[in-house]
């Protein structure tokens, strides 16, 4: 028996879309598989590790334990967002130069998990990092340059837009 | 991802009455969901048995915290992340605020609701100890009405409660009288983010003349539900605390706690972290000059 399939609306980036799927499928197929954004990574699959994290409505999530149906109508924010105009964000640009990503797997995640703790907390203290992308899992940095390249976002040693735009 | 979308079916009524009246209409057939932070895992793992589940996030009448005179009132819907962000909740009830900092990270504190905690009932529930020794009542309803019962009544088993099958919870509400007690919260876990609870423990006392006219105890992890712990409040009610009545409380921990070996830690360890965690409040309240 195939589950009905509603029409829902998800304003990605934002752009409205409108897929037509199972109200369980999970944001994170949704993102990946029907409007192909596959920025967003799955680690765990069960909210342990962060890969999925995305911004919805304002709020950090793991974009893997959300069922589509309960993201109707919400504003989604993914990785795919953060570069303007071919131009990366701050916080990208100072992953890039503080060697905060290395395989790349976790990379999307932190990415949206310091981009969240940088619109709640502009000037973070190293407790707020911690904190904040403690939800997010990394097997190649040892996390300090990813700590440091957050410090840099929002330090201005990194070039490009300021930390309040990279939202 | 081992779960089938299509194999399950999602409903969100998007009002309280709604969502009432649908689990009214087939008692048993449907499963809440809020946050998704406990479903949504076993969905993926292809673990989840629920054929029909009726979505309770967004829904307004559930989410909210309001303060009264006597009271606060946490709608079950409300997440860890509004609870950390609520003033009267931090500073009246500091160790609620500080288990919910406790709950996975931020982004499982954006999703995970007070009333999911409780209904899905895990022995290890961050919250739980904290709302036991804050005497917290439970407010639940259906389209029959609402009743009215004590937390500490609400589980009767693993991962059981007194829920109906067409009831939600609707309400947690706590007594604005903790004012004078001391309080103490402390978890032991694997790591301080993400994992889950080891064992844990919170108390509130009210000592007064250098008795204690007041204690609740409660733990996480030593039983099959989250629970009071009535053998070692009872060595303590009445008395003052001394190095002698402190081991007293430390025995009757050891014989009350029936904790489990599991993937997380051994019962012996538990039983011993438990003992020292309640050491370890009993020891502030000593007073100054017979502290050993």
């Amino acid at each position: 028996m195939s589950a009905l399939r509603p029409a829902i609306q998800l304003i990605v980036n934002g752009e409205e879309s409108v897929v037509h799927v199972p109200p369980m499928k999970r944001l994170l197929d949704v993102l990946r598989e029907d409007l192909h954004l596959t920025g967003t990574k799955e680690g765990c699959g069960e909210g342990e590790c962060g890969s999925c994290s995305v911004r919805m409505n304002g709020d950090l999530v793991n974009s893997c334990l959300i069922p589509v149906l309960q993201a109707d109508g919400a504003e989604i924010e993914t990785v795919e967002g953060l570069a303007r105009d071919g131009k990366m964000s701050r916080l990208q640009e100072a992953f890039l130069q503080c060697g905060g990503a290395q395989c790349g797997i976790c990379t999307p995640g932190m990415l949206m998990a310091a981009t969240h703790l940088l619109a709640n907390h502009p000037t973070p203290s190293m407790a707020q990092i911690r904190e904040g992308l403690a939800g997010n899992l990394c097997r190649c940095t040892g996390f300090i340059r990813i700590f440091e390249s957050v410090v840099a976002a929002h330090a201005g040693t990194a070039d490009d837009r300021g930390a309040a735009d990279a939202r | 991802m081992r779960g089938d979308a299509e194999a399950h079916h999602l409903v969100a009524p998007g009002n309280l009455a709604q969502a009432l009246e649908t689990l009214s209409s087939a008692p048993g057939e449907w499963t809440p969901i809020a946050g998704g932070t406990e479903l949504m895992v076993a969905h993926a793992a292809g673990k989840l048995t629920a054929a029909k589940l009726i979505s309770l996030w967004g829904i307004p009448e559930l989410r909210f915290i309001e303060s009264s005179t006597d009271s606060i009132a946490i709608g079950a819907g409300s997440t860890f992340r509004d609870l950390r962000l609520q003033r009267d909740i931090t500073s009246e009830f500091p160790l609620l605020a500080e288990a919910s900092s406790w709950i996975g990270s931020i982004a499982n504190q954006s999703r995970a609701t007070l009333g999911g905690n409780l209904v899905n009932g895990s022995p290890a529930a961050d919250s739980s100890p904290a709302l036991l020794v804050y005497d917290a009542d439970l407010e639940l309803m259906s389209v029959r009405g609402k009743r009215r019962i004590a937390y500490s009544a609400f589980h009767t088993g693993y991962k059981r409660n007194v829920l109906a099958p067409d009831e939600l919870l609707y309400a947690i509400h706590l007594p604005r009288r903790f004012g004078k007690h001391r309080q103490y919260i402390r978890k032991v876990g694997t790591r301080r983010a993400m994992a889950i609870a080891k064992v844990a423990l919170a108390a509130t006392a009210l000592v007064e003349d250098e008795t204690v006219r007041e204690i609740r105890v409660a733990a996480a992890s030593l039983a099959p539900f989250p629970t009071r712990l009535a053998q070692v409040e009872g060595e303590l009610l009445g008395r003052a605390v001394t190095p002698e009545r402190i081991q007293a409380a430390r025995r009757a921990l050891l014989v009350e706690a029936k904790p489990i070996d599991d993937i997380r830690s051994t019962a012996e360890y538990r039983r011993r972290v438990g003992a020292n965690l309640i050491e370890e409040f009993l020891r502030q309240l000593i007073p100054k000059d017979t502290a050993a």
